[in-house]
């Protein structure tokens, strides 16, 4: 099955991985373990959300709004997709991404057809 | 239908539901088929059975005829490849029937089944409801009213727990032995929850929820066979058995709490104490202690006490003690300072209900106003026992919880007082 992994954090989660010398290394090291055993189908950083533009289109009239589509404390700094057995392979695929340290990761199953 | 083969079928629906709905998992993945086709099979017992007599092997008769149901459906609704698979695997000589899973030492589907229902991706509260539907096989409508919650409630519940395991993919397995202690914790506490739930159910309660105790030492007896070296679960099983043993006599005729000094000791349950003690004992050999542990041989302290005055406080203070390191709990510091005012006197008790006053950990339980109270009373000192004890009954959250306390606040403020009260 494949999951996405979502990297989120409220502000001081994300500037406390900025400030963690070795965080970015962790990283790289974390997704290249993945990519070896054949468990990483992507992974991507996010600018912050403040250079979010949103989207929407209501009577044929396309809105834009400066900003991302919720106004909440967590944001999403980054993702991963994964492939992986099954949930408990996602969990603990999960558990060892250094972020998890800081903020928090949300485990999202893709729709499978 | 004659009353032999009606009980034959409700004593193979205790036994063999959850044997029978893990197989049909196991086999076809599809968790609303798997009940479907054993609520089927045991619609056709109760049409056959009183026709024909009741199989020898009542189990491998229903699980057949489970998965025959199983098959023929598949087989109608499959559409994709995969289905028809599942469907040649089922139908075929050679698939994976019970008897061969057994003799193959391939771990039993209800233990997978366990491990699935409490897996801690899903809320405790679904985990609960889960085991009860699949593996004890009470209906929606029986869950709903033992838990208190209305059954359209406990039908969306049990839904998205489902639908979750399907569509996050959670695994149908015994855990892998680095995360097998951890997960075997997480079955304990469901299993704990359903024991606790059935036991402070009172005389007049629901027969469901007392019901739940019954199921709850059956699904742990069953998981202590499956899982011989993981000692907490022995250590649950003794807990279970030592609590229950004293089960008759916690309330009397009138319905009226009776507290463990007053209890009929002769009344208890002597082969469930003396199993319980021998499990406990087996558990602690294996050097790995554990709450449940602890808190047997708590409950054992008790149970083989031939009176209340002989009780071993010095133990189950020193008992409480080692739970207090293992479960930093207020209530388990509440429960030990009961123990050392036992040992050492209400004073030394008092001072450490005190402290725990302090901290405001415990504030709006009524046992910490009941506890104090008791303390007070020994000691004396009435008029502050009696504000602790109405504190306590403004408190207390059942009837005859209040009324227990009632009178003890009327033993407390003496005969001419209470009538005063009143």
């Amino acid at each position: 099955m494949r999951y996405l992994l979502l990297i989120c954090g409220a502000e001081e989660a994300h500037q406390a991985m900025e400030a963690d010398g070795s965080f970015e290394a962790d990283c790289h090291a974390w997704a290249e373990e993945l990519r070896r055993r054949g468990a990483l189908v992507g992974v991507e950083g996010l600018q912050a959300p403040d250079d979010a533009t949103t989207v929407r289109v209501r009577r044929n009239e396309v809105l834009l709004t400066d900003g991302p589509f919720a106004d909440t404390k967590e944001v999403i700094g980054g993702f991963v997709l994964v492939q992986c057995a099954d949930l408990d392979e996602a969990l603990e695929v999960a558990a060892t991404h250094p972020a998890a340290r800081y903020g928090a990761i949300e485990i999202r199953p893709l729709r499978e057809p | 239908m004659t009353g032999a083969v009606e009980a034959a079928v409700t004593r193979a629906f205790r036994e063999e539901w959850g044997q029978i709905v893990a197989t049909l998992i196991g086999l076809t993945g599809d968790w609303d088929l798997a009940e479907e086709c054993a609520q089927d099979a045991f619609a056709q017992a109760l049409q056959r059975w009183p026709r024909d007599g009741v199989p020898r092997r009542p189990g491998a008769w229903l699980t057949t005829v489970a998965r025959n149901r199983a098959t023929d459906r598949l087989r109608r609704e499959a559409v994709g490849a995969a289905k028809l698979r599942q469907a040649a695997m089922l139908a075929g000589p050679d698939g994976p029937g019970e008897d061969a899973a057994a003799a193959s030492g391939v771990p039993d589907d209800r233990l997978r089944l366990m491990f699935t229902c409490c897996h801690p991706a899903l809320a405790f509260e679904a985990r609960v409801a889960l085991t009860l539907r699949t593996l004890a096989g009470l209906t929606t409508a029986e869950i709903a009213r033992a838990f208190l919650v209305p059954e359209d409630t406990m039908s969306k519940r049990l839904s998205r727990a489902k639908r979750k395991i399907r569509n996050a993919g959670i695994p149908f397995r015994v855990p892998p032995a680095h995360l097998l202690t951890e997960r075997t914790a997480s079955v304990l506490g469901v299993l704990y929850l359903l024991f606790n739930e059935g036991y402070a159910a009172s005389a007049g309660a629901d027969l469901v929820r007392q019901h739940l105790t019954a199921e709850a030492i059956r699904l742990t007896r069953l998981l202590a066979q499956l899982l011989p070296d993981e000692s907490e679960v022995g250590g649950l099983l003794a807990l279970e058995l030592l609590h229950d043993a004293r089960h008759a006599t916690r309330v009397d005729a009138a319905g009226e709490l009776v507290p463990l000094e007053d209890q009929d000791r002769s009344r208890w349950d002597a082969n469930q104490i003396s199993e319980g003690a021998r499990l406990l004992e087996a558990a602690l050999r294996r050097g790995r202690p554990g709450p449940y542990q602890v808190q047997a041989a708590i409950a054992a302290c008790h149970a083989t006490a031939p009176e209340a005055a002989a009780t071993d406080w010095a133990q189950i203070a020193a008992l409480y003690g080692q739970l207090a390191q293992l479960v930093p709990s207020a209530v388990v510091r509440l429960n030990r300072a009961v123990a050392v005012g036992m040992r050492d006197g209400p004073a030394a008790g008092l001072a450490l209900v005190e402290q725990l006053k302090e901290t405001g950990e415990l504030a709006g339980y009524h046992l910490l106003a009941a506890t104090r109270a008791d303390l007070l009373r020994r000691l004396g000192r009435t008029d502050e026992a009696a504000v602790a004890y109405r504190e306590a009954l403004e408190l207390a959250p059942t009837d005859p919880e209040r009324r227990y306390l009632s009178r003890r606040l009327a033993e407390a403020i003496g005969p001419e007082n209470s009538s005063k009260e009143s």
